[in-house]
């Protein structure tokens, strides 16, 4: 396997990296940077888990090669709070419940930032489609809604 | 009516915070210097004896540190039924079984190993229908099960696939049959479904040289991981530490123990370093245990008048190649048999089969969600055949307080109303109402469906908690119970906030679960922790108080029956002078002389279950339920006819759950609850090839409900009766909302286009077929 090097910014952070060809940028993440946040659970783009930002649309990080992200702007979970100050959606999602597990909740925040980025005022088919692509099996869904729906109302 | 100052209020989880912004900690997110990774080689087999294995070419791999197969793990593991191995010894049972397991530097090795062992297998007929599994002459799924080690109140049939066979038997059956005026006969079934908790299962263990075993593991119970692990394995327990971090969702899929013995067997053979396991989301689904399947055939005697005088019940489960969990799953489902309702005879086979599918364990609900199915449908279909109003059916034959279940337990008057739950529910969703039935070429319907659950464990179970006293006068409570999601932590907190009437911002649930340090729980399962922990915690919080009145009435030359704790302090009411901070107590209390009195100030609280007996092993009578949460759901759906495609406008949901500690964490459970619901009702379902290959191991094949499907509106409607013996009066309501989906939907398709499922899932295919019969019978 060939090693390739690769520079990545990574919230804000520029990191020079050696990385197998066939490593996916969620392995680079998780392993490599050591960001956690960013959960793992089917590495074939079913579950939604593993999203983070790429140059800020929402992204499925096990369907990436980290060789495909040389250059790239990558935001992660980690790289939401502004200082000590939660975003309106993470704020959001502990006012409405929509936190159980949280193995989910980083994807969901990371898509929903996103989202409200592109589009400030979705309506909740909007909120739908843009989430459509991550599971959760705890929260049944409805608060995660209402809390990006909420926080888009907060207008930050 | 008591004044609550913390007690049913939304305080926000205490997890939250780290749960939204990646730091909380998961097993598989924890690594340690020198760790491991393993991989599995799984059988391809649904029966198939073991020939031969050759790991040589695998061990000759760089990077390989330790080869290891089930004759060289030669333990058999269990809960309740004994029949596991670790790796399958002599013969594998089900197609993913594991067979060697592989522990090298990196995934990557580990998998290339896997690859270069060669396995002989010679294939073995199998069997896959828990009916043929009973016949005479049938393969069998394990020959030695009279060797098995299980609990009492299990009952093999060894020389049969049958892993347990729970008999209730109450009244006079055929009398009962005889007195009705109808008598009405169905069957129901339901696939084998998987838990799909978002977090595989994940373990790290280290067997060190000293003997030490670490483990680290998505576990629901570390006690109950410790205990199993220590029998099986001959270890003493206090060489045992399993540390439990945040859970990636259980729903009874990682109670008891799973793969833990795994890694800790390969870190033994590699030499005491750290080994992993990560199980992939295709390993999820066959080779660590599923849902059982479930068929059930249910004859109700009934006057005309709407009583039901005998019901005839035959449960079986298709436990798949184990049934450990399966055992008592059955069990549970035996004793709760009929529904929320009071039948005067009853006679009930509950019975645990073997077969050549995946293995099954607990999956939120423990049986009732499939049984439910059955007997919830057999009441709307006994309603309609008598002409009498479901709703008022299931009223007229409710288990009310005072009321005798089929075990023979009348039920207490703080029992909680399940006939104030069908009122509600009904009435949320508008029963009766005449509203058109046909909006936009579409066919709208309404079904309800009544429930009951009580926590299904041994009749002695047990929890602890302690509460420290700190030395700024904050608190830490240790408890056992872990947090999967479902918040019982963060209602302990404000339990001990009111007991206290200390700011809930002054106290720290701990959040990691360790063996060596935590008090003893059994197991985080059953809707059980609320009501148990909520009792020790309670227990702790007194006894604490305890100790700090004690020493602040020598202090301050008072009785300590006048002092009162609230406010961080411990005072005599109306007198400022007779006060003290509880800071200046924590670590002992000081004397204006300067000696100490006191001392380090550590409340312990406990709760046992209480007057639960063993059942009759030939009638099934006796008390096992520690309490009874009732409840009821209602589903509004909308039909179109073309498709056969079914939307869910409306779920509508009450349970008497006593007291609500925290609503917006109840409101999460019932959302939830429903929508896993929702999932099994229309799209969940293993599908196996002739050879008992599972076709649809993955999430592109195998769907679980995304946020495009759930219902257009919730509806949650809380009764509250409380319980005296329970924590404020509240009950258990984690599993709850998961159970009487199906057969509420199922009923409101009857309402809206008149076909009659009887299998789950209740496919766009079935109804559709469904609509096509009804069109071709007219």
């Amino acid at each position: 396997m060939s090693r390739h090097k690769i520079s990545l910014r990574v919230n804000g952070q520029r990191y020079e990296l050696e990385v197998e060809a066939n490593r996916t940028l969620l392995q680079t993440i998780r392993e490599d940077l050591e960001m956690t946040g960013t959960k793992c659970a089917c590495e074939r783009g079913d579950c939604g888990l593993c999203t983070v930002m790429v140059d800020g649309v929402p992204t499925k990080s096990c369907l990436v090669l980290a060789v495909e992200a040389d250059g790239k702007e990558i935001t992660t979970i980690e790289g939401l709070m502004k200082g000590e100050e939660l975003n309106p959606v993470q704020r959001a999602f502990i006012e409405h419940g929509a936190v159980q597990c949280g193995f989910c909740t980083p994807a969901f925040i990371v898509a929903a930032t996103a989202l409200l980025k592109r589009n400030p005022k979705p309506s909740e088919e909007e909120v739908k489609e843009a989430i459509g692509g991550i599971l959760c099996r705890c929260t049944g869904y409805r608060q995660i809604i209402d809390a990006i729906l909420d926080a888009s109302k907060s207008g930050k | 009516m008591v004044k609550y100052s913390y007690v049913g209020k939304d305080v926000p989880r205490l997890d939250a915070i780290e749960k939204v912004t990646g730091t909380a900690l998961y097993t598989g997110d924890l690594r340690f210097p020198g760790m491991l990774h393993t991989k599995l080689l799984k059988s391809p087999y649904a029966h198939a004896k073991i020939k031969k294995i050759d790991t040589s070419e695998a061990e000759k791999l760089p990077g390989v540190r330790a080869v290891l197969t089930g004759e060289e793990a030669p333990y058999r593991f269990g809960i309740y039924m004994s029949d596991k191995t670790i790796l399958a010894i002599d013969k594998v049972r089900h197609v993913g079984e594991p067979v060697v397991a592989v522990a090298a530097d990196t995934e990557e090795i580990a998998e290339q190993a896997v690859e270069l062992i060669k396995v002989e297998y010679e294939e073995l007929p199998a069997v896959f229908d828990v009916r043929k599994a009973m016949e005479e002459g049938s393969p069998l799924v394990h020959e030695n099960l009279s060797e098995y080690k299980h609990a009492p109140f299990v009952y093999p049939k060894p020389g049969k696939n049958i892993a347990n066979h729970f008999k209730l038997r109450k009244g006079d059956v055929e009398r009962g049959f005889r007195e009705a005026d109808v008598v009405i006969e169905n069957e129901f079934y339901q696939p084998q479904v998987q838990n799909v908790q978002m977090e595989t299962h994940t373990s790290i263990g280290q067997w060190l040289q000293n003997g030490q075993i670490n483990v680290w593991t998505s576990a629901q119970s570390p006690f109950a991981v410790r205990h199993l692990l220590g029998v099986g394995l001959g270890v003493p327990l206090h060489r045992i530490n399993v540390v439990v971090p945040y859970i990636g969702g259980g729903f009874g899929g990682k109670a008891g123990l799973h793969w833990e013995p795994l890694v800790v067997l390969l870190s033994k053979k590699a030499g005491g370093r750290p080994v992993k396991l990560v199980m992939t989301r295709e390993e999820q689904f066959y080779t660590t245990a599923v849902r059982q399947g479930f068929y059930g055939r249910i004859k109700t005697g009934v006057k005309r008048d709407g009583k039901i005088t005998a019901m005839e019940i035959l449960y079986l489960w298709d436990a798949g190649a184990y049934a450990d969990y399966g055992v008592n799953i059955t069990r549970a489902a035996g004793y709760s048999c009929t529904g929320p309702y009071e039948i005067p005879n009853i006679k009930c086979d509950s019975i645990t089969v073997y077969t050549n599918h995946p293995y099954g364990t607990a999956y939120r609900g423990f049986g009732h969600p499939e049984f439910h199915f059955a007997t919830e449908r057999q009441m709307d279909l006994v309603a309609r055949e008598i002409g009498m109003d479901p709703v008022e059916f299931r009223l007229k034959n409710a288990a009310v307080p005072g009321r005798i279940t089929a075990t023979g337990e009348k039920l207490r008057e703080d029992a909680g109303r399940v006939d104030e739950c069908i009122k509600a529910v009904a009435e949320a969703i508008g029963w009766g109402k005449k509203e058109p039935k046909q909006v936009g070429g579409k066919l709208r319907g309404r079904g309800i469906a009544a429930l009951w659950k009580a926590p299904a464990m041994p009749s002695f179970t047990s929890s602890s908690a302690i509460l420290k006293l700190n030395e700024d006068g904050s608190v830490t409570l240790s408890i056992s119970s872990t947090e999967m999601g479902q918040g019982t932590p963060t209602a302990l907190a404000q339990i001990v906030a009111e007991e206290l009437q200390m700011p809930i911002e002054k106290i720290k649930v701990v959040t990691k679960r360790e063996t060596d340090f935590g008090p003893y729980s059994w197991q985080t399962v059953a809707s059980r922790g609320l009501f148990m922990e909520g009792n020790a915690t309670l227990d702790a919080a007194k006894n604490l108080k305890e100790q700090v009145k004690a020493t602040a009435a020598e202090l301050l030359g008072v009785p300590k029956e006048k002092l009162v704790v609230a406010e961080e302090k411990v005072f005599v009411p109306g007198q400022p002078d007779k006060s003290l901070p509880l800071a200046s107590l924590a670590t002992a209390g000081i004397f204006p002389d300067g000696r100490g009195i006191g001392g380090p100030v550590l409340g312990y609280g406990m709760y046992t279950a209480e007057g639960l007996t063993n059942l009759d092993p030939e009638t099934g009578q006796g008390l096992p339920a520690l309490m009874w949460t009732f409840g009821a759901q209602g589903a509004e759906v909308e039909v179109d006819p073309e498709t056969g495609d079914v939307r869910v406008l409306k779920m509508a949901s009450a349970f008497d759950i006593g007291k609500t500690i925290n609503p917006t964490i109840v409101k999460g459970q019932i959302y939830g609850g429903i929508v896993q619901g929702i999932g099994s009702a229309f799209m969940e379902e293993f599908i196996f090839d002739q050879k008992g290959k599972l076709l649809n191991s993955n999430l592109t094949d195998y769907k679980i409900c995304r946020a495009q499907d759930i219902p257009d509106e919730f509806v949650f409607i809380p009764i509250e009766n409380p319980q005296l013996n329970a924590p404020h009066g509240a009950r258990g309501v984690g599993e709850h909302p998961r159970i009487s989906i199906e057969p509420a939907i199922a009923n409101a398709i009857y309402d809206a286009v008149g076909v009659d499922l009887f299998e789950i899932p209740m496919s766009r295919e079935k109804v559709w077929l469904g609509l096509k019969r009804k069109g071709e019978r007219k």
